[in-house]
């Protein structure tokens, strides 16, 4: 019983929201780019990017610079993934992992280059502080959850509806889904195929730059060569667990997001189960949740993966 | 045998392209990489000296660039059995991962035997934990439509946290007299021999070499795979023909997976005797580009693999004397893979241009 109330105390739905949100951010990317028919799996890269840049931002010139430069930093990679994968049709997947591997390589390369003597991590910098929300705050225990939290984590949440809001109420949300759907009837009737891609899979990365920036000047005070861990990852599988919605996919991540703070709290309150095997429960049940949509998978944009060539 | 069929066993009528093709990939990254060093303050030419150095300067380092050139063989041709079906596998490195905790497993469990039958057995073992690894991905493909990308990666971690708790501190696998977080030493006749003597060089490249050759020939030459390579090129035609898409796609990433195990098998047999959490350094990843640069083709995988290697043990004396980050190979990595994705559509984009202008608008 003790340590029953030990696990599900306020604290872990707090935290709860903070693991879930570079997840949710990752996720709400993975929407945007997938609705237009692109394939984002260089959302891990796209978010190391956005964390290293931004902690380099956040040394020179403070943590909300930072922030917006490691979000800016995911948004070039986001447009590097459109020139590959829409201008020169490259098989969106390899366009992704090369993302992904070149994410890995130059943070480590220039992380000696801007701080001698450092490898692989960077030196702690400034952090973008916790914001109290009057009146929320003082609510028992919703405060507790919602009331002090580091602004990301209030953006990534106002974020959900709205992309919701962007993808299904308007003019450009329909162009891009109709993109996404079938390119062709939406080339005759005069949109730019292009442009909506471009524009879906820039916003994509713009998302997954600022779920790196959360990781590495909110969540963490600093850079360290695989800080992502997979959450990119992670955040598409939510993503299509959650049926293509952004909806859907904050539900998913806060799941996942639950998953993974239940197993820290299980192990700071001493489960006898190995650290090492709790760290992979998070892992086994995306895996879960992805079967469970046993029959459920037709929901995937019709064109997406699919290059479209001009006619 | 014709003289067409022996062609393809070794290379495909595209290959002449894309021999040029690899070629300006590799070119075009070191190009990428040389800015990038100019950029930090180096001065290139000297550091792709010490590359090359670090690769060819002596009898010691031609043998450890062959040495990481093995995993690299059997990890790239499991990367490009799945590719051929149309299946991406980036799960290898999980796959290697399983396949060298199986045969460490074996390695020292197992009573002392005669050699050939020892390695035998924990190469079996490494091939089989792998494709059990790769079967998961394949089955949730075939039977509930999981991505495999989302699969293998869940899996990846799944593999590496599993590693890491077989060898840490009361693990099962722990060596119970080493404070090292790492599994008792294999056995003396569960080793493969080494080659030439001060190199950790072993007999492990032969098999490696004879595997690409015999996958060749399955791929090209046997019906069960060209049922694989139908699924891959053209799915609802294979379906057509009445060649079962779900079985391809399981049994492709099965023997994907394999592979991967008999790279992580090998390594511990032949260079570690141990396992340890993350033993091997990214050649799951690397087995990407391996792979497209070699052509998806076990043959030109052989020539690929080389020249990752050469990349690996350079980079470590071009670390070593210039102070430059060794993770610039895998901005070389990306770039290849980068360019290697991209210049087949280029190719495409050039030609429909040409027709346009020679025959007008196509529509």
């Amino acid at each position: 019983m003790d340590l029953f109330i030990k696990l599900f105390s306020v604290s872990i739905f707090a935290s709860t929201l903070r693991i879930a949100t570079p997840l949710i951010l990752a996720a709400l990317g993975g929407c945007m780019s997938e609705r237009s028919g692109v394939i984002n799996i260089g959302l891990e890269g796209m978010m190391l990017m956005g964390a290293f840049t931004a902690v380099v931002g956040s040394f020179l010139f403070g943590p909300w610079v930072g922030l917006l430069m490691g979000v800016c930093a995911g948004g070039l990679m986001g447009l590097l993934h459109a020139f590959m994968s829409v201008t020169l049709g490259a098989n969106q997947i390899i366009s992704g992992t090369a993302i992904n591997i070149i994410a890995v390589g130059i943070p480590n390369i220039l992380v000696p280059v801007i701080w001698p003597g450092h490898f692989g991590i960077s030196p702690t910098v400034p952090v973008i502080p916790e914001l109290r929300i009057p009146f929320l705050a003082d609510i028992p225990v919703i405060g507790r959850i919602f009331g002090k939290q580091n602004p990301v984590v209030y953006m990534a949440l106002i974020l959900v509806p709205l992309i919701h809001f962007l993808l299904f109420r308007t003019r450009l949300g329909l162009r891009i889904r109709s993109v996404g759907e079938h390119p062709r009837a939406a080339d005759t009737l005069g949109v730019n195929v292009y442009r909506m891609r471009y524009i879906a899979v820039g916003i994509s990365g713009l998302l997954a730059g600022l779920g790196g920036s959360f990781l590495s000047i909110c969540y963490q005070s600093q850079f360290s060569a695989s800080m992502t861990a997979g959450r990119g990852f992670i955040g598409l599988a939510a993503m299509i667990f959650g049926r293509w919605s952004p909806v859907g996919a904050l539900l998913a991540c806060l799941l996942f997001g639950f998953a993974d703070a239940f197993q820290a709290g299980a192990q700071a309150a001493g489960v006898p189960i190995p650290p090492d095997l709790m760290l992979a429960f998070p892992y086994v049940l995306t895996l879960i949740a992805l079967v469970g949509l046993l029959g459920r998978t037709a929901m995937s944009p019709a064109a997406n993966g699919k290059h479209y060539q001009k006619g | 045998m014709k003289k067409g069929q022996l062609y393809s066993i070794f290379v495909e009528r595209e290959s002449v392209f894309g021999l040029l093709k690899a070629f300006m990939a590799v070119l075009f990254s070191l190009v990428v990489v040389g800015v990038i060093l100019l950029l930090t303050g180096y001065k290139p030419l000297p550091v792709f000296g010490s590359l090359f150095d670090g690769a060819f300067g002596s009898l010691r380092r031609v043998g450890e660039s062959l040495v990481s050139t093995t995993p690299l063989i059997f990890s790239s041709l499991g990367f490009l059995v799945a590719y051929r079906c149309g299946l991406f596998n980036i799960g290898l490195e999980g796959q290697i991962t399983v396949g060298g905790i199986a045969a460490a497993f074996f390695g020292y469990a197992l009573p002392t035997m005669p050699p050939i039958l020892h390695v035998t057995i924990c190469i079996l073992a490494g091939a089989l934990a792998g494709g059990f690894w790769g079967f998961i991905p394949g089955y949730l493909k075939a039977k509930f439509g999981v991505h495999e990308v989302i699969g293998v990666i869940m899996l990846n971690n799944i593999a590496f946290k599993i590693a890491a708790y077989l060898v840490s501190m009361n693990g099962p696998m722990k060596d119970r007299v080493d404070a090292m977080p790492a599994s008792p030493f294999i056995k003396e006749s569960a080793r493969i021999v080494r080659i030439i003597p001060g190199t950790r060089l072993h007999w492990g490249i032969f098999l490696a070499i004879v595997t690409a050759f015999v996958l060749s020939i399955y791929l090209f030459k046997t019906r069960s795979g060209f049922k694989i390579r139908a699924v891959g090129k053209n799915r609802y035609a294979a379906e057509a023909l009445g060649i079962s898409v779900r079985k391809n796609i399981i049994l492709a990433l099965a023997l994907s997976g394999a592979l991967g195990g008999m790279a992580g098998a090998v390594e511990i047999l032949g260079v570690h005797y141990r396992l340890f959490a993350a033993f091997s350094p990214g050649y799951g990843f690397d087995a990407i580009a391996v792979a497209l640069l070699g052509m998806v083709h076990p043959i030109g995988v052989l020539a690929s693999a080389y020249l990752f290697g050469i990349l690996r043990s350079g980079s470590i004396l071009m670390q070593a004397t210039f102070g430059v980050n060794k993770d610039m190979v895998s901005v070389i990595t990306g770039v290849i893979v980068l360019f290697m994705g991209m210049s087949a559509p280029i190719g495409v984009l050039v030609k429909n241009r040409i027709n346009r202008k020679s025959h007008g608008s196509i529509h």
